[in-house]
Protein backbone atom coordinates (compact mmCIF):
# COMPACT_ATOMS: atom_id res chain seq x y z
CA UNK A 1 0.00 0.00 0.00
CA UNK A 2 1.27 3.55 -0.76
CA UNK A 3 1.22 6.25 1.70
CA UNK A 4 0.78 9.84 1.00
CA UNK A 5 3.78 12.19 2.11
CA UNK A 6 2.04 13.92 4.86
CA UNK A 7 1.60 9.73 6.40
CA UNK A 8 5.22 9.27 6.15
CA UNK A 9 6.20 12.67 7.47
CA UNK A 10 4.03 12.54 10.62
CA UNK A 11 5.37 8.74 10.80
CA UNK A 12 9.14 9.69 10.66
CA UNK A 13 8.71 13.07 12.32
CA UNK A 14 5.98 12.58 14.54
CA UNK A 15 4.91 15.77 16.12
CA UNK A 16 4.48 16.16 20.52
CA UNK A 17 5.39 12.38 21.34
CA UNK A 18 5.37 11.94 24.88
CA UNK A 19 2.99 12.14 28.08
CA UNK A 20 1.90 15.07 30.25
CA UNK A 21 1.71 14.09 33.96
CA UNK A 22 -1.84 12.82 33.85
CA UNK A 23 -2.79 13.90 37.64
CA UNK A 24 -2.30 17.41 36.97
CA UNK A 25 -6.06 19.03 37.13
CA UNK A 26 -5.48 20.74 33.95
CA UNK A 27 -4.64 17.73 31.81
CA UNK A 28 -7.14 15.64 30.43
CA UNK A 29 -6.16 11.83 29.13
CA UNK A 30 -7.87 9.68 26.77
CA UNK A 31 -6.58 6.57 26.06
CA UNK A 32 -8.94 4.53 22.99
CA UNK A 33 -8.58 1.48 21.02
CA UNK A 34 -7.48 -1.73 22.23
CA UNK A 35 -4.52 -4.29 21.69
CA UNK A 36 -5.81 -7.11 20.12
CA UNK A 37 -7.60 -4.76 17.44
CA UNK A 38 -4.01 -3.45 16.61
CA UNK A 39 -4.82 0.14 17.65
CA UNK A 40 -4.31 1.87 21.11
CA UNK A 41 -4.00 5.61 21.09
CA UNK A 42 -3.13 7.79 24.41
CA UNK A 43 -3.80 11.19 24.07
CA UNK A 44 -3.26 14.35 26.52
CA UNK A 45 -4.27 17.89 26.37
CA UNK A 46 -3.29 20.27 29.16
CA UNK A 47 -5.59 23.61 29.54
CA UNK A 48 -4.23 26.85 30.52
CA UNK A 49 -7.03 27.81 33.33
CA UNK A 50 -6.57 31.07 32.97
CA UNK A 51 -7.40 31.65 29.19
CA UNK A 52 -9.47 28.02 28.37
CA UNK A 53 -6.90 27.64 25.70
CA UNK A 54 -4.97 24.07 25.05
CA UNK A 55 -1.19 25.23 25.76
CA UNK A 56 -0.05 21.64 24.97
CA UNK A 57 -0.88 18.22 23.78
CA UNK A 58 0.91 14.94 23.53
CA UNK A 59 0.26 11.45 22.25
CA UNK A 60 1.67 7.91 22.06
CA UNK A 61 0.03 5.10 19.68
CA UNK A 62 0.37 1.63 19.25
CA UNK A 63 -1.29 1.67 15.64
CA UNK A 64 -0.21 1.29 11.65
CA UNK A 65 1.51 4.62 10.19
CA UNK A 66 -1.67 6.36 9.61
CA UNK A 67 -3.05 5.66 13.11
CA UNK A 68 0.62 7.33 14.06
CA UNK A 69 -0.11 10.05 11.91
CA UNK A 70 -3.60 11.03 12.96
CA UNK A 71 -2.77 11.31 16.28
CA UNK A 72 0.32 13.25 15.74
CA UNK A 73 -1.76 16.12 13.29
CA UNK A 74 -4.74 16.25 16.41
CA UNK A 75 -2.10 16.90 18.90
CA UNK A 76 -0.60 19.76 15.89
CA UNK A 77 -4.30 20.97 15.74
CA UNK A 78 -5.17 20.84 19.10
CA UNK A 79 -2.21 23.11 20.23
CA UNK A 80 -3.90 27.10 20.82
CA UNK A 81 -7.57 26.16 20.24
CA UNK A 82 -10.05 26.53 22.98
CA UNK A 83 -12.00 23.41 24.84
CA UNK A 84 -14.87 24.03 22.42
CA UNK A 85 -12.85 24.19 19.38
CA UNK A 86 -10.79 20.91 19.72
CA UNK A 87 -14.16 19.26 19.74
CA UNK A 88 -15.41 20.66 16.70
CA UNK A 89 -12.48 18.58 14.43
CA UNK A 90 -14.06 16.21 12.90
CA UNK A 91 -12.46 12.49 11.62
CA UNK A 92 -13.39 13.73 7.89
CA UNK A 93 -11.34 16.72 8.52
CA UNK A 94 -8.17 14.41 9.59
CA UNK A 95 -8.75 12.12 6.24
CA UNK A 96 -8.70 15.11 4.08
CA UNK A 97 -5.61 16.32 5.54
CA UNK A 98 -3.59 12.98 5.85
CA UNK A 99 -5.71 11.86 2.16
CA UNK A 100 -6.31 9.33 4.18
CA UNK A 101 -7.83 5.54 1.95
CA UNK A 102 -10.96 4.10 3.02
CA UNK A 103 -9.22 0.77 4.86
CA UNK A 104 -7.28 3.89 7.09
CA UNK A 105 -10.67 5.53 7.30
CA UNK A 106 -11.10 3.73 11.29
CA UNK A 107 -7.42 5.27 12.15
CA UNK A 108 -9.07 8.99 11.70
CA UNK A 109 -11.74 7.84 14.14
CA UNK A 110 -9.73 6.98 16.75
CA UNK A 111 -8.26 9.87 17.13
CA UNK A 112 -11.37 11.75 17.20
CA UNK A 113 -12.31 9.38 20.08
CA UNK A 114 -8.66 9.97 21.61
CA UNK A 115 -9.55 14.48 21.27
CA UNK A 116 -13.36 13.65 23.01
CA UNK A 117 -12.20 11.37 25.44
CA UNK A 118 -9.41 13.58 26.50
CA UNK A 119 -11.40 16.40 26.64
CA UNK A 120 -14.18 14.95 28.49
CA UNK A 121 -11.28 13.79 31.42
CA UNK A 122 -10.14 17.14 31.71
CA UNK A 123 -14.10 18.55 32.12
CA UNK A 124 -14.64 15.59 34.62
CA UNK A 125 -11.68 16.55 36.55
CA UNK A 126 -12.33 20.07 36.56
CA UNK A 127 -15.85 19.79 37.53
CA UNK A 128 -14.48 17.25 40.67
CA UNK A 129 -11.97 20.34 41.45
CA UNK A 130 -14.83 22.78 41.81
CA UNK A 131 -16.73 20.73 43.72
CA UNK A 132 -14.16 20.33 45.68
CA UNK A 133 -13.30 23.79 46.23
CA UNK A 134 -16.82 24.35 47.24
CA UNK A 135 -16.82 21.88 49.79
CA UNK A 136 -12.85 23.55 50.91
CA UNK A 137 -14.51 26.61 51.23
CA UNK A 138 -18.05 26.15 53.00
CA UNK A 139 -17.76 26.96 56.78
CA UNK A 140 -18.05 23.48 58.51
CA UNK A 141 -19.63 24.73 62.04
CA UNK B 1 30.69 0.21 7.91
CA UNK B 2 29.99 -3.14 6.97
CA UNK B 3 30.43 -3.71 3.12
CA UNK B 4 27.82 -1.96 1.08
CA UNK B 5 25.16 -4.20 0.10
CA UNK B 6 22.19 -3.94 -2.49
CA UNK B 7 18.62 -2.26 -0.66
CA UNK B 8 16.10 -3.38 -0.95
CA UNK B 9 16.95 -6.41 1.30
CA UNK B 10 15.13 -9.73 0.06
CA UNK B 11 14.06 -11.82 3.70
CA UNK B 12 10.95 -12.99 2.43
CA UNK B 13 11.56 -16.48 0.62
CA UNK B 14 8.76 -18.22 2.15
CA UNK B 15 6.40 -16.15 -0.11
CA UNK B 16 8.52 -16.85 -3.67
CA UNK B 17 12.33 -17.03 -4.90
CA UNK B 18 14.08 -15.67 -7.42
CA UNK B 19 14.53 -17.88 -10.74
CA UNK B 20 17.90 -19.06 -10.04
CA UNK B 21 20.41 -18.20 -13.23
CA UNK B 22 20.70 -22.06 -13.93
CA UNK B 23 17.17 -22.87 -13.83
CA UNK B 24 16.56 -19.91 -16.29
CA UNK B 25 19.34 -21.48 -18.82
CA UNK B 26 17.91 -24.62 -18.69
CA UNK B 27 14.25 -23.45 -19.53
CA UNK B 28 15.60 -20.81 -22.18
CA UNK B 29 15.85 -23.49 -25.48
CA UNK B 30 12.11 -24.53 -24.74
CA UNK B 31 10.47 -21.17 -25.11
CA UNK B 32 11.45 -21.02 -29.11
CA UNK B 33 13.95 -23.86 -30.39
CA UNK B 34 12.22 -26.41 -28.60
CA UNK B 35 8.77 -25.45 -28.26
CA UNK B 36 7.18 -28.52 -29.31
CA UNK B 37 4.02 -29.93 -27.25
CA UNK B 38 4.95 -33.08 -25.32
CA UNK B 39 1.56 -34.42 -26.17
CA UNK B 40 2.47 -34.76 -29.93
CA UNK B 41 3.65 -38.53 -30.08
CA UNK B 42 4.53 -38.38 -34.18
CA UNK B 43 6.70 -36.49 -34.61
CA UNK B 44 10.21 -34.88 -33.26
CA UNK B 45 8.49 -31.77 -31.72
CA UNK B 46 6.82 -33.60 -29.46
CA UNK B 47 9.40 -36.18 -28.52
CA UNK B 48 12.06 -33.33 -27.54
CA UNK B 49 9.46 -31.39 -25.24
CA UNK B 50 8.54 -35.55 -24.35
CA UNK B 51 11.93 -36.25 -23.59
CA UNK B 52 12.27 -33.50 -21.86
CA UNK B 53 9.12 -33.21 -19.62
CA UNK B 54 10.34 -36.97 -18.32
CA UNK B 55 14.23 -35.45 -17.14
CA UNK B 56 12.05 -33.12 -15.48
CA UNK B 57 9.87 -35.91 -13.97
CA UNK B 58 13.23 -37.98 -12.64
CA UNK B 59 14.09 -34.93 -10.98
CA UNK B 60 11.33 -33.88 -8.95
CA UNK B 61 11.08 -37.27 -8.16
CA UNK B 62 13.96 -37.95 -6.88
CA UNK B 63 13.85 -34.86 -4.81
CA UNK B 64 11.48 -36.60 -2.72
CA UNK B 65 12.57 -40.06 -3.11
CA UNK B 66 9.34 -41.11 -5.56
CA UNK B 67 8.76 -42.93 -8.53
CA UNK B 68 8.55 -40.72 -11.56
CA UNK B 69 5.77 -42.14 -12.45
CA UNK B 70 4.55 -40.86 -9.48
CA UNK B 71 4.12 -37.15 -10.56
CA UNK B 72 1.40 -35.57 -11.97
CA UNK B 73 2.59 -31.73 -12.94
CA UNK B 74 -0.18 -28.82 -12.25
CA UNK B 75 -0.49 -25.25 -12.14
CA UNK B 76 0.88 -25.10 -9.02
CA UNK B 77 0.90 -26.00 -5.25
CA UNK B 78 -3.02 -24.54 -5.30
CA UNK B 79 -4.04 -26.50 -8.14
CA UNK B 80 -2.20 -29.61 -6.47
CA UNK B 81 -3.85 -29.32 -3.33
CA UNK B 82 -7.25 -28.96 -4.96
CA UNK B 83 -6.61 -32.15 -6.79
CA UNK B 84 -5.20 -34.05 -4.06
CA UNK B 85 -8.34 -33.30 -1.35
CA UNK B 86 -11.80 -32.68 -4.08
CA UNK B 87 -10.12 -35.97 -6.10
CA UNK B 88 -9.88 -38.40 -3.21
CA UNK B 89 -13.44 -36.81 -1.97
CA UNK B 90 -14.84 -37.59 -4.71
CA UNK B 91 -13.05 -41.07 -5.58
CA UNK B 92 -14.08 -42.60 -2.30
CA UNK B 93 -17.33 -41.04 -1.79
CA UNK B 94 -18.65 -44.28 -1.18
CA UNK B 95 -15.90 -45.24 1.39
CA UNK B 96 -16.51 -42.77 4.06
CA UNK B 97 -17.36 -38.29 3.98
CA UNK B 98 -14.74 -37.30 6.77
CA UNK B 99 -11.56 -35.29 6.07
CA UNK B 100 -8.98 -34.41 8.79
CA UNK B 101 -6.74 -31.19 8.73
CA UNK B 102 -5.64 -28.71 10.99
CA UNK B 103 -6.22 -25.02 11.54
CA UNK B 104 -2.67 -23.24 10.80
CA UNK B 105 -3.07 -25.20 7.03
CA UNK B 106 -2.58 -22.89 3.82
CA UNK B 107 -6.11 -21.11 2.54
CA UNK B 108 -5.56 -23.64 -0.27
CA UNK B 109 -6.55 -26.58 2.04
CA UNK B 110 -8.82 -25.11 5.11
CA UNK B 111 -10.85 -23.25 1.46
CA UNK B 112 -10.99 -26.52 -0.50
CA UNK B 113 -12.58 -28.08 2.75
CA UNK B 114 -14.40 -25.40 3.74
CA UNK B 115 -16.15 -26.16 -0.05
CA UNK B 116 -16.45 -29.97 0.40
CA UNK B 117 -18.21 -29.13 3.72
CA UNK B 118 -20.88 -27.36 1.59
CA UNK B 119 -21.29 -30.50 -0.57
CA UNK B 120 -21.94 -33.09 2.78
CA UNK B 121 -18.63 -34.11 3.57
CA UNK B 122 -17.48 -33.43 7.11
CA UNK B 123 -14.53 -32.11 8.12
CA UNK B 124 -12.40 -31.87 11.43
CA UNK B 125 -9.94 -28.74 11.58
CA UNK B 126 -7.45 -29.74 14.70
CA UNK B 127 -6.31 -27.41 16.95
CA UNK B 128 -2.37 -26.89 17.33
CA UNK B 129 -0.67 -26.62 20.63
CA UNK B 130 1.13 -23.68 21.49
CA UNK B 131 4.35 -24.86 19.93
CA UNK B 132 2.24 -24.85 16.48
CA UNK B 133 2.18 -29.13 16.15
CA UNK B 134 -0.84 -30.67 16.24
CA UNK B 135 -1.83 -33.55 18.96
CA UNK B 136 -1.20 -37.12 17.60
CA UNK B 137 -3.72 -38.27 20.25
CA UNK B 138 -6.12 -35.75 18.81
CA UNK B 139 -5.39 -36.95 15.31
CA UNK B 140 -6.38 -40.51 16.52
CA UNK B 141 -9.14 -39.77 18.35
CA UNK B 142 -10.60 -37.39 15.49
CA UNK B 143 -10.23 -40.69 13.10
CA UNK B 144 -14.14 -42.42 12.09
CA UNK B 145 -14.63 -45.21 10.36
CA UNK B 146 -15.82 -42.71 8.06
CA UNK B 147 -12.72 -40.89 7.28
CA UNK B 148 -11.06 -41.49 4.21
CA UNK B 149 -8.47 -38.29 3.56
CA UNK B 150 -5.74 -36.72 5.89
CA UNK B 151 -3.78 -33.65 5.06
CA UNK B 152 -1.44 -32.65 7.41
CA UNK B 153 1.11 -29.73 5.85
CA UNK B 154 4.61 -30.49 6.38
CA UNK B 155 5.80 -26.77 7.36
CA UNK B 156 3.94 -23.96 7.66
CA UNK B 157 4.57 -21.25 5.68
CA UNK B 158 4.34 -18.43 8.16
CA UNK B 159 5.95 -19.80 11.02
CA UNK B 160 7.82 -22.52 9.76
CA UNK B 161 7.09 -25.22 12.01
CA UNK B 162 7.45 -28.78 11.23
CA UNK B 163 4.72 -31.81 11.92
CA UNK B 164 4.96 -34.71 12.72
CA UNK B 165 4.78 -36.44 9.14
CA UNK B 166 6.54 -40.08 9.75
CA UNK B 167 3.71 -40.52 12.90
CA UNK B 168 1.20 -38.98 11.07
CA UNK B 169 2.47 -41.27 8.13
CA UNK B 170 2.38 -44.42 10.63
CA UNK B 171 -1.05 -43.70 11.80
CA UNK B 172 -2.57 -43.39 8.67
CA UNK B 173 -1.18 -46.88 7.63
CA UNK B 174 -2.40 -48.54 10.58
CA UNK B 175 -6.12 -46.90 10.21
CA UNK B 176 -6.10 -47.51 6.24
CA UNK B 177 -6.40 -43.77 5.71
CA UNK B 178 -4.87 -41.52 2.55
CA UNK B 179 -2.21 -39.17 3.31
CA UNK B 180 -1.19 -36.13 2.04
CA UNK B 181 0.63 -33.08 3.20
CA UNK B 182 1.44 -29.93 1.80
CA UNK B 183 4.63 -29.97 1.65
CA UNK B 184 5.42 -26.99 -0.67
CA UNK B 185 7.58 -25.23 2.07
CA UNK B 186 9.64 -28.14 3.10
CA UNK B 187 10.84 -29.42 -0.61
CA UNK B 188 14.58 -28.97 -1.13
CA UNK B 189 15.19 -26.78 1.89
CA UNK B 190 15.09 -30.32 4.51
CA UNK B 191 15.28 -33.67 3.41
CA UNK B 192 11.79 -35.01 2.73
CA UNK B 193 11.19 -38.55 1.47
CA UNK B 194 7.71 -39.74 0.86
CA UNK B 195 8.40 -43.71 1.53
CA UNK B 196 10.74 -43.24 4.72
CA UNK B 197 7.49 -40.63 5.77
CA UNK B 198 4.74 -43.13 5.17
CA UNK B 199 3.19 -40.23 2.90
CA UNK B 200 0.69 -40.98 -0.31
CA UNK B 201 0.37 -37.65 -2.05
CA UNK B 202 2.54 -34.20 -1.06
CA UNK B 203 1.97 -30.58 -3.30
CA UNK B 204 5.17 -29.43 -4.75
CA UNK B 205 5.66 -25.77 -5.98
CA UNK B 206 8.57 -24.33 -8.17
CA UNK B 207 8.42 -21.06 -7.23
CA UNK B 208 9.36 -21.97 -3.76
CA UNK B 209 12.61 -23.52 -4.60
CA UNK B 210 14.42 -21.26 -7.12
CA UNK B 211 11.87 -21.85 -10.24
CA UNK B 212 9.46 -20.57 -12.04
CA UNK B 213 6.04 -19.31 -10.93
CA UNK B 214 3.13 -21.10 -12.42
CA UNK B 215 4.29 -24.69 -12.26
CA UNK B 216 3.69 -27.41 -9.22
CA UNK B 217 3.23 -30.85 -9.07
CA UNK B 218 0.92 -33.44 -6.60
CA UNK B 219 2.81 -37.09 -6.10
CA UNK B 220 0.41 -39.72 -6.34
CA UNK B 221 1.71 -42.86 -4.40
CA UNK B 222 1.45 -45.70 -7.39
CA UNK B 223 2.16 -48.70 -4.57
CA UNK B 224 1.14 -49.73 -1.15
CA UNK B 225 -1.43 -48.41 -1.93
CA UNK B 226 -2.28 -47.45 -5.12
CA UNK B 227 -3.97 -43.97 -4.80
CA UNK B 228 -6.55 -43.13 -7.05
CA UNK B 229 -8.43 -39.93 -7.73
CA UNK B 230 -10.67 -37.85 -9.85
CA UNK B 231 -9.24 -34.97 -12.18
CA UNK B 232 -10.99 -32.03 -11.14
CA UNK B 233 -9.77 -30.90 -14.61
CA UNK B 234 -10.96 -32.56 -17.89
CA UNK B 235 -9.64 -32.48 -21.31
CA UNK B 236 -7.30 -34.35 -23.22
CA UNK B 237 -6.35 -37.09 -20.34
CA UNK B 238 -2.83 -35.71 -19.60
CA UNK B 239 -1.14 -36.85 -16.33
CA UNK B 240 -2.38 -40.09 -16.58
CA UNK B 241 -6.10 -38.84 -16.76
CA UNK B 242 -5.65 -37.09 -13.69
CA UNK B 243 -4.66 -33.52 -14.83
CA UNK B 244 -5.46 -32.53 -18.77
CA UNK B 245 -4.01 -29.72 -20.30
CA UNK B 246 -1.03 -28.90 -22.58
CA UNK B 247 1.75 -29.40 -20.13
CA UNK B 248 4.02 -26.15 -19.44
CA UNK B 249 7.11 -27.81 -20.87
CA UNK B 250 9.67 -24.69 -20.28
CA UNK B 251 8.14 -24.39 -16.41
CA UNK B 252 8.38 -28.25 -16.18
CA UNK B 253 11.97 -28.16 -17.19
CA UNK B 254 12.87 -25.00 -14.95
CA UNK B 255 10.95 -27.28 -12.02
CA UNK B 256 13.31 -29.90 -12.47
CA UNK B 257 16.48 -28.07 -12.63
CA UNK B 258 15.45 -26.47 -9.55
CA UNK B 259 14.61 -29.79 -7.81
CA UNK B 260 18.11 -31.42 -8.96
CA UNK B 261 19.79 -27.93 -7.49
CA UNK B 262 17.62 -28.39 -4.17
CA UNK B 263 18.90 -31.52 -3.82
CA UNK B 264 22.19 -31.07 -4.52
CA UNK B 265 22.85 -28.33 -2.20
CA UNK B 266 20.33 -29.15 0.35
CA UNK B 267 22.97 -30.55 3.37
CA UNK B 268 25.24 -27.45 2.91
CA UNK B 269 22.43 -24.79 2.22
CA UNK B 270 20.44 -25.90 5.28
CA UNK B 271 23.65 -25.60 7.67
CA UNK B 272 24.55 -22.00 6.15
CA UNK B 273 20.68 -20.54 6.62
CA UNK B 274 20.68 -22.12 9.73
CA UNK B 275 23.68 -20.81 10.90
CA UNK B 276 22.01 -16.93 9.71
CA UNK B 277 18.91 -17.19 11.20
CA UNK B 278 20.40 -18.38 14.33
CA UNK B 279 22.66 -15.42 14.21
CA UNK B 280 19.69 -12.85 13.45
CA UNK B 281 17.54 -14.52 16.41
CA UNK B 282 20.63 -14.57 19.06
CA UNK B 283 21.31 -10.75 17.66
CA UNK B 284 17.46 -9.59 17.88
CA UNK B 285 17.13 -11.10 21.72
CA UNK B 286 20.34 -9.16 22.61
CA UNK B 287 19.36 -5.82 21.10
CA UNK B 288 16.30 -6.28 22.30
CA UNK B 289 14.00 -7.02 25.39
CA UNK B 290 10.32 -8.53 25.24
CA UNK B 291 10.40 -10.41 21.99
CA UNK B 292 8.94 -13.62 21.32
CA UNK B 293 9.68 -16.44 18.85
CA UNK B 294 6.14 -17.67 17.55
CA UNK B 295 5.80 -21.24 16.88
CA UNK B 296 8.31 -24.38 18.04
CA UNK B 297 12.63 -23.45 17.38
CA UNK B 298 13.36 -27.25 17.88
CA UNK B 299 10.84 -28.30 14.98
CA UNK B 300 11.48 -25.53 12.75
CA UNK B 301 12.54 -24.81 8.96
CA UNK B 302 16.63 -23.94 9.10
CA UNK B 303 15.71 -20.59 7.20
CA UNK B 304 12.49 -19.66 8.88
CA UNK B 305 12.19 -16.92 11.80
CA UNK B 306 8.84 -15.34 12.93
CA UNK B 307 9.31 -12.99 16.25
CA UNK B 308 6.53 -10.65 18.07
CA UNK B 309 8.10 -7.30 19.25
CA UNK B 310 5.57 -6.57 22.20
CA UNK B 311 4.15 -3.17 22.32
CA UNK B 312 4.57 -2.24 18.49
CA UNK B 313 2.36 -2.72 15.51
CA UNK B 314 3.56 -4.71 12.83
CA UNK B 315 2.79 -2.39 9.65
CA UNK B 316 4.32 0.30 11.12
CA UNK B 317 7.26 -1.56 12.13
CA UNK B 318 7.55 -2.98 8.24
CA UNK B 319 7.03 0.99 7.15
CA UNK B 320 10.12 1.86 9.31
CA UNK B 321 11.84 -0.86 7.34
CA UNK B 322 10.85 0.09 4.01
CA UNK B 323 14.63 -1.08 2.67
CA UNK B 324 13.57 -4.59 3.79
CA UNK B 325 11.03 -7.41 2.37
CA UNK B 326 9.46 -9.07 5.12
CA UNK B 327 6.10 -10.02 5.98
CA UNK B 328 3.90 -9.48 8.98
CA UNK B 329 0.65 -11.21 10.99
CA UNK B 330 -0.21 -7.29 11.24
CA UNK B 331 -4.25 -7.09 10.25
CA UNK B 332 -3.70 -4.05 8.46
CA UNK B 333 -1.14 -5.96 5.98
CA UNK B 334 -3.61 -8.06 5.35
CA UNK B 335 -6.66 -7.31 2.81
CA UNK B 336 -8.79 -9.07 5.44
CA UNK B 337 -8.00 -6.87 8.17
CA UNK B 338 -7.50 -9.63 10.41
CA UNK B 339 -4.66 -10.77 12.05
CA UNK B 340 -3.07 -14.25 11.09
CA UNK B 341 -5.38 -17.04 11.93
CA UNK B 342 -1.95 -19.07 12.29
CA UNK B 343 -0.53 -17.07 14.83
CA UNK B 344 -4.03 -16.76 16.92
CA UNK B 345 -4.29 -20.42 16.45
CA UNK B 346 -0.99 -20.51 18.78
CA UNK B 347 -3.19 -19.05 21.07
CA UNK B 348 -0.44 -16.26 21.84
CA UNK B 349 -3.43 -13.47 21.85
CA UNK B 350 -4.11 -11.24 18.84
CA UNK B 351 -1.95 -8.24 20.09
CA UNK B 352 1.45 -10.77 19.52
CA UNK B 353 -0.34 -11.55 16.04
CA UNK B 354 -0.23 -7.63 14.96
CA UNK B 355 3.31 -7.17 16.27
CA UNK B 356 4.52 -10.33 14.29
CA UNK B 357 7.54 -10.37 11.46
CA UNK B 358 8.00 -13.22 9.29
CA UNK B 359 11.80 -13.70 8.10
CA UNK B 360 12.51 -15.83 5.18
CA UNK B 361 15.90 -16.38 4.33
CA UNK B 362 17.44 -17.84 0.91
CA UNK B 363 19.56 -18.67 -1.32
CA UNK B 364 21.05 -15.26 -1.59
CA UNK B 365 21.14 -14.13 2.27
CA UNK B 366 23.87 -12.93 3.26
CA UNK B 367 25.82 -12.27 7.09
CA UNK B 368 25.73 -8.69 6.59
CA UNK B 369 22.11 -8.46 5.09
CA UNK B 370 21.25 -10.12 8.29
CA UNK B 371 23.55 -7.64 10.44
CA UNK B 372 21.23 -4.89 8.64
CA UNK B 373 18.08 -6.23 9.25
CA UNK B 374 18.98 -7.01 12.65
CA UNK B 375 20.20 -3.35 13.57
CA UNK B 376 17.78 -1.03 11.57
CA UNK B 377 15.06 -3.34 13.25
CA UNK B 378 16.62 -2.55 16.96
CA UNK B 379 16.37 0.96 15.95
CA UNK B 380 12.85 0.83 14.85
CA UNK B 381 11.19 -1.35 17.01
CA UNK B 382 13.14 0.58 19.98
CA UNK B 383 11.29 4.31 18.48
CA UNK B 384 8.43 2.97 18.08
CA UNK B 385 8.36 1.78 21.90
CA UNK B 386 9.02 5.42 22.64
CA UNK B 387 6.09 6.31 21.13
CA UNK B 388 3.73 3.62 22.51
CA UNK B 389 1.41 3.72 25.38
CA UNK B 390 1.28 -0.09 25.88
CA UNK B 391 4.89 -0.01 26.29
CA UNK B 392 4.80 2.56 28.61
CA UNK B 393 2.05 1.44 31.00
CA UNK B 394 3.97 -2.29 30.61
CA UNK B 395 6.73 -0.40 32.22
CA UNK B 396 4.84 1.44 34.88
CA UNK B 397 3.70 -2.21 36.11
CA UNK B 398 -0.05 -2.46 34.73
CA UNK B 399 -0.80 -5.46 33.15
CA UNK B 400 -2.20 -5.10 30.05
CA UNK B 401 -4.13 -8.05 29.89
CA UNK B 402 -6.68 -6.87 32.59
CA UNK B 403 -7.07 -3.59 31.54
CA UNK B 404 -10.54 -2.56 29.66
CA UNK B 405 -10.09 -1.72 26.59
CA UNK B 406 -12.78 0.41 24.61
CA UNK B 407 -13.27 -1.97 21.83
CA UNK B 408 -16.53 -0.93 20.64
CA UNK B 409 -16.63 -0.37 16.84
CA UNK B 410 -13.13 -0.70 15.88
Amino acid sequence: MAYSNKVIDHYENPRNVGSLPKDDVNVGTGLVGAPECGDVMKLQVKVNPETGIIDDAKFKTFGCGSAIASSSLATEWLKGKTVDEALAIKNTDIVNELSLPPVKIHCSVLAEDAIKAAIADYKKKKTADVKAAEKVAQPTA
Amino acid sequence: MTMAIKLPIYMDYHATTPVDPRVLEAMMPYFHEKFGNAASRNHPFGWEAEEAVDKARKQVADLIGANAKEIVFTSGATESDNLAIKGVAEMYREKGNHIITCVTEHKAIIDTCKRLEKEGYRVTYLPVQKDGRISLDELRAAITDKTILITIMAANNEIGVIQPIAEIGAIAKEKGILFHTDAVQIAGKVPFNVNELGVHMASLSAHKMYGPKGVGALYVRRRNPRVLLAPIIDGGGHERGMRSGTLNVPGIVGFGKAAELCKQELATEGERLRGLRDYLNDKLHRQLDEIYINGSVAHRLPHNLNISFAYVEGESLLMGINDVAVSSGSACTSASLEPSYVLKALGAGDDLAHSSIRFGLGRWTTKEEVDYVADKLTSVVSRLRDMSPLYELAKEGVDLSTMQWQTEGH
